[in-house]
């Protein structure tokens, strides 16, 4: 196998592309790609050598973090399939999804201007749980089923979900600021 | 070279030959260097066999400037020419700045504050300058050679502003920057390695001003930053300031001169000091006045007064934990870091908070200078295969571009693994446009207003097009360092145009030879032996890593004749190191770069390639 450098990032780091992936197999090849190409080894290097580098580390990080995030790693498996779930044209989500969506939203509101921080932390959960669950669905989906156009449907409401968790997160924080 | 070590142990370059290094913590209270001998790491004294250097900079009336104990004593008399705390107006403009008890004459400039001094006008660039150059000049003086390089640590919660500025002033210092190494990942070096600990840490650093949390992982030798948070303007210098206002009160004073209010301040700290170990201390004090300071301050009530300050920094390790993933229980320990962590409420509130007792057996004060010595004695390239480690950072805040409305658009989010790049396409609005600004930013807040500005650039030349149809790629790069470039261009039309913005505040090459030649009597020799020095020692470094790199792999990845170049160019090079022409000596060095870049992809290639086979499981572990 030839390193390329616009390889696949499964195939950068030897693991089949499944979404089900190797978590501990995953974080040991990404590291010991670092330890080959990190720029901390070739401080000392001459200026190709670091420009290099720099490159490499870059790009390893790239597919690191693409397909350590679950919703990054759905959205790649299914892009190399032609489908770009998360991109401009996209079917509307099923009523039900949309009217929980609402109701969270709304229960953020709340407990925002109440400044009930109990309820933050109590969606939060909620929302933990509810992405765990969509992961879950997203394995069955991609790796069993075969269901890809399903799976785009996941990987949007996953979104949703994390979008929502991410300001349930930032109310927090701007309640702990001031 | 260490690449090399780790691929083939036995071959490394010139072992004999060791580089000299040092780690330096440059703190807002105290900077210390640091360096590895004998596989040992520690810090490097002055004459007086005393550790720390004050970070205090008075420029004397004579012209001359005088660094640490001695400044710091003078403070009282000379508020105005003292610098204490340098490192908080490091990157930072007037309005960023909390002015109250500020005895120094500030002045708003573009980018980044300056002061008045006796010596004329000062960049906290330069200030921070004559700090390092009295710990290299240290580190020379114990080491008996000339230093290839420092680690120099920063706040992780340091932004980009921050961090060019503290590059640009080792810069001035004439030292070379192996790498800005952030200081709790620097603490968690110092005490993995003598512990060989495993598993989540907590870095609780609180020293004279600033405040750090990260949480990493330890694992197999890899230092992995999960995130960090932190407050910029809060450490021991705020207790000192809560007993200066306390002092006000109680001896009913009114509104006091410069003079008056570094004395207190002086004893507000020996106070906060005194009472780490006693239960109570007093603060007795003669005014300019002639007004007498006499007070009995109790452990209870300084714990009172400070008990907001205690609390402000559970905020960001609370943020830092959920940013991470984490909740408390996962945390298998907390380090301490900082002379203020050794403040008892301090112990109590972090201990109480991870229902767990923190770490402190080694010396807060040191932690991350010996750290930071460690990383720089790696970076020379002195360890030998199998005791390397691989230290994965993250980006503190997160970097964007401003786009309409006044919103900022995430390109890099924070905690992002370095080096990391991300480009976004962005299109004209108008018909025909040919141009396209972008502003740089760096937050987390949505509006523009709310953000740090980094820079503003314009993307010119764009052939006309309707509107929608050019396709502009805005590439963000962040290296090692943390630190950024940015460029842009258009993919549409083949016409390429693309630009590289050096963020504002960072001092071009003309300031900081400016400042070099106010900072120097002999300036325009100087400036040249200095040239032709670095030139000579990157031709060196050069000559040696490639001549390493051809004993290696010359046979097996260049054929005869690439290879005969490549000595050409390498005897080319050593005959013009021997001469003083420094441009003659760096364009050779820039071609020889050139040349060797087939053979380093190569090289590169394979080494990708046996980590992917799993042949160097072994050198991950220490
Ligand atoms: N024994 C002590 N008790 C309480 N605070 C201390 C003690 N020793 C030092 N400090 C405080 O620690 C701070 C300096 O910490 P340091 O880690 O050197 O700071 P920095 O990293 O900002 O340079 C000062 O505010 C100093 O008063
Ligand atoms: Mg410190």
């Amino acid at each position: 196998m030839t390193p390329d450098f616009s390889a696949d990032h499964f195939t950068l780091f030897g693991l089949p592309a499944a979404f089900r992936v190797d978590g501990a197999a995953l974080d040991q090849a990404w590291r010991q790609l670092q330890a080959q190409v990190h720029p901390d080894r070739y401080a000392h290097a001459g200026e190709a050598e670091k420009r290099l580098s720099m490159q490499w580390a870059t790009r390893v990080n790239e597919a690191y973090q693409t397909l350590r995030e679950p919703l990054r790693r759905a959205d790649y498996l299914l892009q190399r399939r032609g489908i770009h779930a998360l991109g401009e044209r996209q079917t509307a989500l099923p009523a039900e999804f949309l009217m929980q969506q609402m109701e969270w939203r709304e229960g953020l509101q709340d407990a925002q201007q109440a400044r009930d921080a109990g309820s933050l932390d109590a969606l939060r959960r909620v929302l933990k749980r509810e992405a765990t669950q969509l992961t879950d669905l997203l394995a069955q989906q991609l790796d069993a089923e075969g269901a890809w156009d399903a799976a785009a449907d996941t990987v949007r409401k996953l979104r949703f979900v994390q979008k929502l968790a991410e300001d349930v997160n930032l109310a927090l924080a701007a309640l702990e600021d001031d | 070279m260490a690449l090399l070590q780790i691929s083939e142990p036995g071959t490394s370059t010139a072992p004999h030959q060791h580089r000299l290094a040092v780690g330096i913590d440059l703190g807002t209270t105290n900077s210390l260097v640091a360096s590895v001998q004998s596989g040992l790491a520690r810090v490097l004294d002055d004459e007086r066999g005393r550790a720390l250097l004050p970070s205090v900079v008075r420029y004397l009336p004579d012209g001359g400037v005088s660094v640490g104990y001695e400044a710091q004593a003078r403070q009282s008399e000379d508020p105005h020419n003292t610098i204490v705390s340098v490192k908080r107006f490091m990157g930072r403009g007037l309005k960023d700045l909390d002015k109250a008890n500020v005895p120094y004459r500030l002045l708003d400039e573009p980018g980044m504050v300056k002061l008045k001094t006796a010596h004329g006008v000062k960049s906290p660039v330069e200030v921070s300058a004559e700090i390092l150059r009295v710990l290299r000049s240290r580190a020379e003086r114990a080491l008996g050679g000339e230093l290839v390089g420092a680690v120099i640590t920063v706040p992780a919660y340091f932004d980009e502003a921050q961090r060019q500025a503290t590059k640009d002033a080792a810069r001035l210092a004439g030292i070379n920057v192996l790498r800005l190494l952030n200081e709790p990942t620097a603490a968690a070096i110092a005490y993995g390695l003598d512990h060989g600990v495993e598993g989540v840490y907590a870095v609780y650093d609180l020293g004279g001003g600033t405040f750090d949390i990260s949480i990493l992982r330890l694992s197999k030798g890899v230092f992995e930053v999960l995130s960090t948070h932190g407050d910029s303007a809060l450490g021991g210098d705020d207790f000192d300031q809560r007993i200066f206002c306390w002092v006000l009160e109680e001896a009913k004073l009114p509104p006091l001169d410069p003079r008056d209010t570094r004395l207190l301040l002086g004893k507000a700290r020996e106070a906060k000091e005194y009472l780490t170990d006693h239960p109570e201390a007093h603060i007795t004090a003669v005014l300019s006045s002639g007004d007498i300071v006499d007070l009995r301050l109790g452990l209870d009530d300084f714990n009172r007064i400070t008990q907001s300050l205690v609390n402000k920094t559970l905020a960001p390790t609370r943020k830092a934990l959920r940013d991470a993933g984490l909740e408390v229980e996962e945390v298998q320990g907390v380090v301490m870091v900082g002379g203020a962590t050794r403040m008892p409420c301090i112990r109590h509130a972090v201990g109480e908070f991870f229902a767990q007792t923190p770490l402190t057996n080694l010396d807060p004060d040191k932690v991350v200078a010996l750290g930071a010595a460690v990383q720089a004695d790696v970076l020379a390239g002195n360890k030998q295969s199998g005791d390397d480690w691989l230290l994965l950072d993250v980006i503190p805040l997160s970097l964007g571009l401003e786009v309409m409305g006044g919103l900022t658009e995430k390109i890099v989010p924070r905690n992002s693994t370095i080096p990391v790049a991300r480009a976004q396409e962005f299109t004209t609005f108008k018909d025909g446009q040919t141009a396209m600004g972008f502003h740089v930013v760096q937050g987390e807040r949505e509006l523009v207003a709310d953000c740090r500005s980094l820079a503003r650039f314009e993307l010119r030349g764009i052939p006309p097009m309707v509107a929608g149809a050019a396709r502009i790629r805005v590439t963000f790069q962040v290296d090692a360092d943390g630190l950024l470039s940015v460029s842009a261009r258009e993919q549409v039309s083949g016409v390429e145009a693309a630009v590289v913005v050096k963020p504002s505040y960072g001092l071009s090459d003309g300031e900081i030879a400016r400042m070099l030649s106010e900072a120097h009597a002999h300036a325009e020799e100087d400036m040249k032996a200095r040239a032709l020095n670095e030139q000579r020692v990157e031709a060196q470094s050069l000559l040696t890593a490639l001549a390493a790199a051809l004993a290696q792999d010359g046979e097996a990845l260049l054929a005869a004749d690439e290879r005969h170049v490549i000595e050409a160019g390498m005897a080319k090079l050593r005959a013009l190191a021997e001469g003083t022409e420094h441009l003659a000596i760096r364009a050779q060095v820039e071609a020889l770069n050139q040349l060797t870049t087939p053979f380093a992809q190569r090289r590169m290639d394979r080494n990708v390639r046996q980590a992917l086979a799993g042949q160097n499981v072994d050198s991950l572990r220490v």
